[in-house]
């Protein structure tokens, strides 16, 4: 009998479980996922809980329901991978393992920036990545008056790179919806050297920041939030006021990739590209945000990821070569207000464009170009999200490597 | 296509290096002629170490240079002001840190 073990159980690692058990005889090998939380979260949601868009129950749900029959589904505390013994050390038991996953994930480090997780913490200073951080968020929201909000991005890399800006589009909306938006002076700041840094989209979208009248802050690398004077300073001494500062903090990979020894300066497991193999340990793979790979932190990615994983953990059992077929294929929603959206689909080399998905020529959703239909198309996803994605079904149409077809290029 | 003045060196709209092969020092120095940096034997060591770290494969960012080790954020802002890593990795012919729109 052999054992695969997979670390987390989030977006990356629920896929993979459900991928691998019909493929794996139970007789040759047991499966075991390890997570010490109960709840499973549907992250993308945390842009819309501050809006009062989505509601707390639509965006959680037990983990549990989502691990499927025949996989032991561990809840505990992993407390190290020791990668040349091939054994993970929970905090009150060791698994040996023939083959595992790491799909830890990655989270906010709001403490990487001096004064950040300060006093204001929740109070006037908050972050929407977490389910704790938005709900705080929305509370805020309700009963705030308005005066100067900045929307922050820390550094990169970062899950899901456009959320803070369609946090910028959303707050616009939210706010002209309660008939305040003449109240509220909104800036959006980024250590990026634009609200949009790739030639194609700045062009196509360049419009967004002017016609919602949101400022703009650029090349604003952080050193310190100062609590007492409600403000943000750089490296180069500049300074943002603000009265409500909503921030991306630093984003990690999971402390235990550190204690372990395997991550880089920010907890991410050096990972090949298009294997999705660690580059040091040929028996452990790593899959979704826990991976260095230069692909968005994204659930889309980590569900095209989960497809080319899932072929190359059988080959790798088979003792053949693995594919080099992952192309960092990435595809996502961007929520632009009022009930319209974006849609963008790219990967490593291939910046996004204009053009038609998934049906080329015909859509019905439009890359790069602002629709309703987009916007439907984001909020089916969280239907999508909890029945079909996370259960491992292909999505219709959808494939694991990013076509050209129906692409302005 | 672009080019760089006088040269046959490719750029993209905002004079960016297409292709790191073109670089020399000659070329380093005439885009830090055009952002208005004098280059120092220390300017040029920061800008190797941006180039080791493109070829390594390592994202380019602030936190990094606070870890290189090879200098503090401060004196990269003395050294490239305004925008230092923008700036930098232009001269260095090495693609500026983007997000993915």
């Amino acid at each position: 009998m052999k054992n695969l073990v997979i670390l987390g159980a989030g977006t990356a690692g629920t896929m993979m479980a459900n991928h691998l058990r019909p493929k794996l005889k139970r007789s040759d090998w047991n499966i075991t996922i390890v997570d010490q939380y109960k709840t499973h979260y549907y992250q993308p949601g945390f842009l819309f809980l501050p809006f009062d868009i989505y509601t707390e129950d639509q965006v959680k749900k037990p983990g549990k329901k989502f691990i499927p029959k025949g996989v032991n589904y561990v809840q505990k505390k992993i407390e190290q991978i020791f990668p040349e013994d091939s054994k993970v050390q929970l905090e009150d038991e060791t698994l040996h393992y023939d083959l595992l996953i790491i799909a830890t994930g990655s989270k906010i480090a709001p403490e990487e920036v001096e004064g950040m997780k300060g006093k204001n913490w929740h109070k006037n200073v908050f972050d929407f990545y977490t389910y704790e951080g938005a709900l705080a968020l929305r509370n805020k929201l309700r009963t705030w008056e308005g005066g100067k909000m900045v929307v922050h991005l820390t550094e990169m890399p970062i899950k899901c790179p456009v959320a803070p800006l369609e946090f910028a589009f959303l707050a616009d909306s939210y706010f002209q919806k309660k008939g305040m938006r003449d109240k509220v002076d909104l800036t959006y700041v980024t250590p990026l050297s634009g609200a949009f840094t790739k030639e194609k989209s700045s062009a196509a979208l360049g419009y967004l920041m002017k016609e919602k009248n949101i400022n703009l802050e650029i090349d604003f690398a952080i050193e310190s939030v100062d609590n007492d004077n409600n403000k943000i300073i750089d490296y180069g001494g500049r300074e943002v006021e603000y009265d409500l500062l909503v921030t991306i903090p630093t984003n990690m990979g999971d402390e235990v990739i550190a204690r372990s020894g395997m991550g880089d300066d920010l907890n991410f497991v050096p990972t090949d590209h298009n294997t999705l193999q660690s580059k040091e340990y040929e028996n452990v793979f790593v899959i979704g945000d826990a991976t260095n790979v230069p692909a968005s932190k994204a659930g889309s990615v980590a569900h095209f990821e989960a497809e080319t994983l899932t072929d190359n953990i059988l080959l790798y059992i088979e003792g053949k070569p693995l594919k080099p077929e992952f192309d960092g294929h990435a595809n996502c929603f961007i929520e632009t207000g009022k009930n319209k959206a974006l849609l963008i689909d790219f990967n490593y080399k291939q910046e996004p464009v204009e053009g038609t998905f998934p049906v080329p020529g015909i859509g019905p959703l439009k890359l790069l170009k602002e629709s309703v239909f987009n916007h439907w198309g984001k909020l089916a996803f969280r239907w999508i999200y909890w029945n079909m994605l996370l259960k491992g079904i292909p999505i219709p149409l959808v494939s694991r490597n990013m076509s050209t077809k129906g692409k302005k290029l | 296509m672009e080019t760089l003045a006088g040269t046959n060196v490719r750029v993209n709209e905002e004079g960016y290096l297409l292709d790191f092969s073109e670089w020399n020092r000659e070329v380093g120095e005439q885009i830090a002629q055009a952002e208005g940096i004098t280059m120092t034997p220390r300017h040029w060591e920061v800008i190797e170490w941006l180039q080791d770290q493109v070829k390594a494969d390592k994202a380019l960012s602030i936190r990094g240079i606070k870890k290189s080790g090879v200098l503090d954020i401060k004196e990269f802002y003395a050294l490239f002001p305004g925008g230092p890593l923008k700036i930098s990795t232009k001269i260095a012919g090495v693609p500026k840190p983007k997000s993915c729109i």
